[in-house]
């Protein structure tokens, strides 16, 4: 039997190797899904639901979804399109995010889906919800105002061990991300590097180091988020 | 504490998957698990801090901080506000001499509120040191506290007030009360527990217990309504080292009392009938797990399993099979209502935060422990046994074609009989409305806040999996009641509070829509507040679990079926309105500042 099975993403035809989640095979595929909570060769958790599309008349994470022969998706469309801005606007107005002072801004994903979805305003009030920062730890600052609570530094940011030094703490709308004050302490600077390069936004910062990069000159600065996907 | 914390965890063979066990465990014998205490359970499981304390801080139940050696537990559902909870906390607040949220300072009383604790048909009711106290009046309040200060151990502040059938037994001696109304298949004390695996297993398959099952076309008793032979079949064909029989008992949606009526009064039927699916999808091993508010069932739970083991219902060889060996544990939750979906449950039970999965792969092919699992509602389990004993045929006789058989029903709120009522799937509302004496009804809300509110015109409506599914919960609410304020809310802020989280829509939907309900009780809502709270409620169907899709449904079936209680509310000369009411914010401002406000220059 065959590996390869053929699939549709908004009509185009498309083929993959079995047991791919959509958005993988999407990729491939030169058909771009945003997310924001995925990250390519880490367990997928579906939880910023940006990549959500429709198959069967049914909602679905794309990163969470392996494709199946004959699947027929729906992404780009005007529905899927307005829920993916509403979730944005949702992330946006959730927590403090003032992308001018960001220092990752022009690198931050969620900025950049803004643009991609072309936010304006948020449509929802903002909560402007009080948040801490966290700079306890020498190399690092967890900056609560701008946390998406992704799990992305929870689920790659671990010691030889494999114990987790960030993990969610609380929950519903209390919900944060917090560091192991103990493991934090402790955390080298290649890890604290690594910590900031997962954060999709500028929750997790270095210390004690600008940026190599000037704003205007960054990842998303010059091209678009998804921009280089091409069908 | 060093080598209690030791022993504790060396209970539960220094396994991590069994942290609620440990944690439930180092909590009752330390009163709170403290930052020691924490330490001592991260090192001693090779964890790091952070995820002890992420699967603490998870559940409601758990605490950080000392409780109180007293720890009340008042329930804040919208029913118990029905019967009298203001008063109560109030009582509760000036005989204790603190507010809610708080511990006296000698560390004797904590008082705290508590979502549904499964007694909406006695309340007001609250939870001390883990025993119910129902029907709660400010003199009981002032009794009870009287109690404490003298020196009463908690079971010497029930006052020998028990409440019906069994929990008078010695191994209960609730004050709860079953309060049985109406009974059934299930509840009928015409069965002789054991009866089905000693004399019927012995002569079917597993195979054919399955079809039998099937062919009842019984669905799933929680809500959800999969059917429950087809569940069984894809979880006996699914590969794995070990099979697991999963029962939830996590009964949280507010106003289901039912299942803790089933396991007061007919455990054996429930273990029986997670024997029997053990025999039908080849598993040894089956877990109740059951929400910590019933924490007051242990004792006696676990004595019916002693006695189940004793006479052979449970253990090896079971009714004489060869190899048929199963036997059933007993694992608590810790207060949270995600965590009756299954996945989440599962979640819990391998000892983590109750968040729910991805699906797929579904629990019948990655369950528990990564392993094929059933999960099936307690009601189910019970079910299963009378199917299994009578035949699938003889059951379809009961209820509709979509919805066979029986469900058993907890009706709370403004009726003359609040309780149990075991009916035929297919009654009408209004039927079960004259059945429990329920007059001048302005609404129902038919299966919970997660479920739908209807009013008079559709109570012709069936309950069915086709027309007004429900897992049971039915609170009816009068014409007297402030269904926006003190329904309604409620039931938004009970989601805020239970949402895992994880999903950006849930968490942060629930809030988005219930600042906008607040905006429009505070009499600052126009019409297009009503059109963005109809739009936005569709986003929460982009989450993870029913929590979150079902999630704003409060507000959405509200909208739809009490429209004109919005309409009432809102500004009629008004477009727009922010919500935002600045002359009273400049003088707010001006007053922590000490200037005097001047509106006229501007």
């Amino acid at each position: 039997m065959s590996n390869l099975i053929k699939f549709k993403i908004d009509g185009v035809e498309c083929m993959t190797e079995r047991g791919k989640f959509i958005v993988e095979a999407a990729l491939e595929n030169g058909i771009f899904i945003p997310t924001l909570c995925n990250m390519p060769g880490v367990k997928p958790k579906g939880s910023c639901r940006i990549c959500t599309v429709k198959i069967n008349g049914r909602l679905m994470t794309s990163c969470t979804t392996p494709v199946a022969d004959g699947m027929e998706i729906e992404s780009n469309s005007a529905e899927i399109n307005e829920l993916r801005k509403s979730i944005v606007e949702l992330l946006f107005v959730s927590g403090n995010h003032f992308c001018p002072a960001c220092e990752k801004s022009g690198n931050c994903e969620l900025q950049a889906l803004g643009y991609y979805y072309q936010m304006m305003v948020p449509r929802y009030p903002y909560e402007f919800p009080l948040r801490e920062v966290d700079a306890s730890s020498p190399h690092i600052i967890k900056d609560q105002n701008r946390c998406i609570l992704c799990k992305r530094c929870i689920k790659t940011i671990k010691d030889e061990e494999g114990k987790s030094f960030f993990a969610f703490h609380d929950r519903g709308h209390r919900l944060e991300v917090v560091l192991d004050k103990e493991m934090g302490s402790q955390m080298s600077e290649a890890l604290a590097e690594e910590a900031m390069k997962n954060c999709p936004v500028g929750s997790i910062l270095k210390k004690e180091k600008g940026f190599n990069q000037a704003i205007g000159s960054r990842k998303f600065d010059k091209k678009a988020i998804g921009s280089d996907v091409k069908l | 504490m060093k080598n209690t914390v030791k022993q504790i965890v060396e209970k539960y063979g220094n396994d991590k998957t069994r942290l609620m066990d440990i944690l439930i465990d180092t909590q009752e014998t330390f009163g709170f698990i403290g930052q020691e205490a924490v330490e001592l359970l991260a090192h001693q499981l090779g964890m790091s801090q952070v995820d002890v304390n992420q699967t603490i801080s998870f559940y409601h139940f758990f605490s950080t901080k000392p409780r109180g050696e007293y720890a009340i537990y008042l329930n804040d559902s919208a029913v118990a506000h029905m019967f009298g909870r203001q008063a109560v906390k109030e009582a509760f607040e000036k005989e204790v001499g603190i507010k809610f949220g708080e511990v006296t300072a000698d560390g004797k009383i904590g008082l705290f509120n508590t979502a549904c604790i499964g007694m909406n048909d006695q309340e007001p009711a609250a939870i001390i040191n883990n025993k119910v106290f129902t029907r709660l009046t400010p003199y009981r309040v002032r009794e009870i506290i009287k109690h404490i200060r003298e020196g009463r151990k908690v079971e010497g502040l029930i006052n020998e007030s028990f409440g019906d059938g069994k929990n008078q037994l010695p191994s209960l001696r609730a004050m709860v009360s079953s309060n049985i109304r109406r009974k059934g298949m299930i509840l009928s004390d015409d069965y002789v527990y054991g009866s089905v695996t000693r004399d019927i297993l012995p002569k079917m398959s597993p195979e054919a217990v399955i079809a039998e099952i099937k062919h009842s076309h019984i669905r799933g008793r929680g809500g959800a309504g999969f059917p429950t032979g087809l569940k069984w079949e894809f979880c006996r064909r699914a590969k794995g080292e070990k099979h697991f029989v999963l029962c939830n008992a996590d009964e949280g949606e507010p106003g289901t009392f039912k299942d803790r009526v089933i396991l007061t009064e007919k455990p054996e039927l429930v273990f029986e009938g997670m024997t029997i699916a053990g025999y039908a999808i080849g598993s040894d091993e089956g877990v109740l797990y059951l929400r910590y508010e019933y924490r007051y069932m242990k004792e006696y739970l676990e004595q019916v399993l002693a006695k189940m083991r004793a006479e052979n219902q449970l253990g090896k060889n079971i009714g004489g099979i060869e190899g048929f060996d199963f036997d059933i544990r007993i694992q608590f939750g810790a207060g949270a209502y995600v965590c009756g979906e299954e996945s989440a449950l599962i979640e819990s039970l391998e000892g983590k935060r109750g968040e729910p999965r991805d699906k797929p792969p579904f629990p019948v092919e990655k369950g528990y422990l990564n392993q094929p699992t059933i999960i099936n509602n307690v009601e189910t389990f019970a079910t299963a046994v009378r199917i299994v004993q009578n035949g699938g045929e003889w059951f379809t006789q009961f209820g509709t074609e979509d919805s066979t058989g029986t469900k058993i029903l907890s009706i709370s709120g403004d009726c003359m009989f609040p309780g149990v009522y075991e009916v035929n799937w297919g009654f009408n509302v209004a039927d079960m409305l004259n059945m429990v004496g329920a007059y001048d009804v302005q609404g129902v809300q038919v299966g919970g806040p997660s479920g739908t509110l209807i009013g008079p015109d559709e109570f012709h409506r069936t309950l069915g999996y086709s027309d007004l599914s429900t897992g049971g919960s039915m609170i009816i609410f009068g014409r007297q009641r402030n269904l926006l304020k003190d329904v309604v809310l409620n039931f938004m802020e009970f989601f805020i509070e239970e949402s895992c989280g994880s999903c950006s829509t849930c968490r942060n939907m629930t809030q988005v829509m219930t600042n906008k309900l607040k905006k429009i009780l505070n009499g600052k809502g126009v019409a297009k507040d009503l059109d963005d709270l109809k739009q936005w409620g569709k986003v929460l169907q982009a989450s993870r679990c029913g929590l979150g899709q079902t999630a704003g449904n409060p507000i959405i079936s509200s909208l739809k079926n009490f429209a004109p209680l919005y309409d009432a509310l809102i500004q009629k000369d008004k477009d727009f309105d922010e919500g935002f009411d600045l002359v009273a914010s400049v003088q707010n401002s001006c007053k922590y500042v000490g200037r005097v406000p001047n509106f006229n220059h501007h």
